[in-house]
């Protein structure tokens, strides 16, 4: 790539990163390169390496080949620790914070202010809250941190890597699971650590987030670099040939044509009347038609997943009625809405979505088989038709249904769970 | 992100036949088998024979671990049992005795279930109050004497046999495969692993993590129970003091050994039981060297960390950082 050199030497500068896992080159010789003040996207399909590239850059996994220079110094971390401690700072799509320990616990944990060998609260807190008042959040920072939403979570994560002593700052997908208001929370923040000269890569799928606030992007696929580009002039079409490797026009007309299903006005699916939980959601009404798409819109903390929940009986319902195929029905747990055809699809996938220790397979079948109930075994030869036709539909990589979940990448576990949740209880 | 050996069981099974091989090094006779009365008799023979308490323990336990949760109170179920079977012995016909046992057994069981699943309690800390309190019960049975029992019936299950293979290896097979068909020929066993593994996602795709859980604890109790009727039967009769004293431990040790993780999920019942014929396979060894008993619970320690060790992921993490594949440039 012929991108004009900047005077300074790179802030952050990977060359030639390679890392295989088993058979599997999920790197290959992939350059990388950060300029101080710089917000770089690094983009491409999901299993592209993106995370990989971030875990071998920082020392989380060895890497097989390649050198890192940080200020033209190689260096070369062998934990996350140590790259912290030389500057480099990672916030990961699963904020890897302690959601029961408090706000300033949190910020501080490992390093927190003492006297005499004892935790000085009243000083952690104050500096908490300057800290965070630096990012403009004004929060209660002696509540746990699960009390917060994942943005504000997220947000606490990047003060505490920032305040050790970062000079680059790394967020993998950090916008996977926020709305557009929380968006521009996490942009704000990302500006101000930008005019503070800091270095930040930053992995995202959303194109629109790319052209509002980043420089540059590295694009890669299949563990290859693709290419680095400015941002400025770089048209939107190119920059998604580069991250699938054919032309738009083919990828529109290789989209199965849309169903077009004329919203039927008969009998609904399911609806839900009054249906709400004291202290909970207010009671609200849902009304789903065949092949009909509903969104729940609201700002943070109005209730949408609150509700999304009750459908489905993952919390209890104290009041109202539940409709399915014009009967009426409970649904007390999420048992009763497997029952009748429901999938959930939750929002915080690596605690609820999946199961990391078991295979894709299992996963896959797992709401199948609990519908069927533990008498009737799903037959391997039916498991494996299943999971077979999910890895194909979904794009699962790599396509091997033994393979524990909780090694896939993020996003590509997160379309496991969709079928987990739902397509495969059509299927029985 | 445990990752299981490349042949899951193949280190248990190594550990098992190299003590066997210890043993016989110390004692030539070790594999020496002779048949009296009908039934087998040897050190060898002993080994699964005496073993059997405690990899009846394990089939149960290993559930229970695989959900996550642990049961402290098996030796006191093993000690209520025993002393049913007996008080019920020279009164009532054998099978009366059994399903009396082990239907006790159920009810223990069930109240544990209750306490962890409905309750929410910490498994360790509910099923301890049974562990305390079950010895008490026990008491109540016999009412605090040492109750013996002459029926003949009930004591074969303990020193008789079946084609020769004594009777407490025989019901330990039999609890092997009834518990095999019943969890892995149906969906219990994914059940179960989903459940330990993660309880919350599994509630999601619409298990029903309760009855999971309370059915583990049940099962667990079930197999404590025959437990106790075999130890009673061995020695004809019921002591509510020391039947099955500190077995829970034993039996818990077996299921680790086993390769089932005590964070829940993945299980082995088959190695679990092999767990539990490693530990008696060194008390026999010890035995039969001449060494001190106490010797016992210092090799055993060993032995357990060398298991534990050869399944450390960070083990693993190690030996491939030192591995030459690491290139640099
Ligand atoms: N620990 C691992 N073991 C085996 N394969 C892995 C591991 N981590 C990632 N992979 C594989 O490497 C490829 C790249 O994954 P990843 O870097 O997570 O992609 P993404 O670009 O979506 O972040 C994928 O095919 C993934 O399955
Ligand atoms: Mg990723």
């Amino acid at each position: 790539m012929d991108t004009p050199r900047a005077d300074a030497p790179p802030l952050l500068d990977i060359r030639g990163l390679t890392k295989s896992f088993a058979a599997q080159r999920a790197l290959d010789g992939v350059d990388l390169t950060l300029r101080a003040g710089e917000i770089h996207a690094l983009l491409g399909e999901n299993g592209a390496g993106k995370s990989t590239l971030i875990k071998a850059a920082t020392g989380i996994i060895a890497r097989d080949a390649g050198t890192i220079r940080l200020d033209g110094r190689e260096i070369d971390p062998k934990s996350g620790a140590e790259a912290v401690a030389t500057g480099i700072a990672t916030v990961y799509q699963e904020v890897n914070l302690l959601p029961n320990l408090s706000v300033a616990e949190n910020l501080y944990l490992g390093r927190q202010p003492t006297r005499f060998g004892l935790v000085r609260s009243a000083e952690m807190r104050r500096n908490a809250r300057a800290l965070l008042a630096g990012f403009g959040l004004d929060i209660d920072v002696a509540a746990p941190l699960a009390d917060y939403s994942v943005a504000i979570q997220h947000i606490c994560a990047i003060a505490r890597s920032v305040d050790l002593s970062a000079r680059v700052l790394i967020l993998d997908e950090p916008t996977a699971s926020l709305d557009v208001h929380e968006v521009e929370i996490l942009f704000r923040v990302m500006r101000e650590l930008k005019s503070r000269g800091i270095g930040i890569v930053f992995v995202t799928h959303f194109l629109d987030q790319v052209y509002a606030i980043c420089d540059r992007i590295t694009v890669l696929r299949n563990g290859r670099l693709v290419g680095e580009r400015p941002v400025a002039g770089l048209p939107k079409l190119e920059l998604v040939r580069m991250m699938l490797g054919r032309e738009l026009a083919e990828v529109e007309t290789r989209r199965p044509e849309r169903d077009a299903v004329a919203a039927d006005t008969s009998m609904p699916l399911a609806r839900f009347d009054a249906f709400g939980r004291s202290r909970y959601v207010e009671p609200f009404e849902l009304v789903l038609r065949r092949g009909t798409v509903v969104g729940l819109a609201g700002l943070l903390g109005s209730g949408r997943t609150e509700t999304a929940r009750l459908v489905f009986g993952a919390e209890a319902a104290d009041c109202g009625t539940a409709t399915v195929d014009g009967t009426t029905v409970r649904i007390g747990s999420p048992r009763d809405a497997v029952r009748h055809g429901f999938g959930f699809c939750p929002e915080e996938r690596k605690t609820e979505g999946i199961v990391a220790e078991l295979t894709v397979r299992e996963n896959i079948v797992l709401a199948l088989q609990a519908r069927r109930g533990w008498t009737r075994p799903l037959p391997r030869r039916e498991q494996d038709e299943i999971t077979a036709r999910f890895i194909r539909l979904l794009d699962i990589r790599p396509a091997d249904p033994d393979r524990p979940i909780g090694l896939l990448s993020g996003a590509t576990s997160r379309r496991c769970c969709l079928p987990a949740g739902w397509r495969p209880i059509r299927a029985c | 992100m445990p990752i299981r050996l490349p042949r899951a069981g193949t280190a248990q099974i190594a550990a098992f036949l190299a003590i066997l091989a210890i043993n016989w090094m110390v004692s030539p006779q070790f594999f020496d088998i002779r048949l009296q009365d009908g039934r087998l008799f040897g050190s060898i023979i002993d080994v699964f024979n005496r073993g059997a308490p405690v990899a009846l323990l394990a089939i149960g336990m290993v559930l229970v671990i695989a959900t996550r949760g642990i049961d402290l109170s098996v030796g006191a179920v093993m000690a209520i049992a025993g002393a049913i079977a007996a008080s019920l012995a020279d009164s009532q016909p054998v099978w009366v005795c059994l399903a009396a046992a082990l239907a006790a057994g159920a009810v223990c069981g069930l109240w544990n279930g209750l306490l962890v699943a409905i309750f929410g309690i910490q498994p360790i800390v509910a099923t301890l109050i049974l562990m305390v309190a079950g010895r008490g019960i026990a008491q109540l049975i016999t009412e605090g004497r040492i109750v013996t029992f002459a029926s003949p019936d009930l004591a074969a299950l303990g020193g008789g046999a079946l084609l020769g293979v004594p009777m407490p290896v025989v019901l330990t097979a039999i609890a092997l495969i009834v518990t095999l068909a019943l969890v892995r020929g149906t969906a219990l066993g994914l059940m179960i692993e989903a459940t330990g593994a993660n309880a919350r996602a599994s509630r999601l795709a619409g298990i029903d993590t309760t009855a999971m859980t309370v059915a583990v604890y049940v099962w667990c109790g079930i197999c404590a129970a025959l437990a106790g009727v075999v130890a009673a039967a061995d020695i004809r009769g019921a002591d509510a003091n020391n039947a099955g004293l500190w077995l829970e431990l034993d039996a818990i040790l077996a299921v680790v050994i086993g390769g089932t993780s005590l964070f829940g999920g993945r299980f082995s019942i088959p190695l679990a039981v092999v767990g539990a014929l490693i530990i008696q396979a060194m008390n026999t060894g010890i035995l039969l060297s001449g060494y001190r008993p106490e010797l016992n619970l210092v090799v055993k320690a060993m032995v357990v960390l060398a298991v534990l060790l050869i399944q450390s992921p960070r083990l693993a993490d190690i030996r491939a950082y030192l591995s030459p594949r690491r290139a640099r440039s």
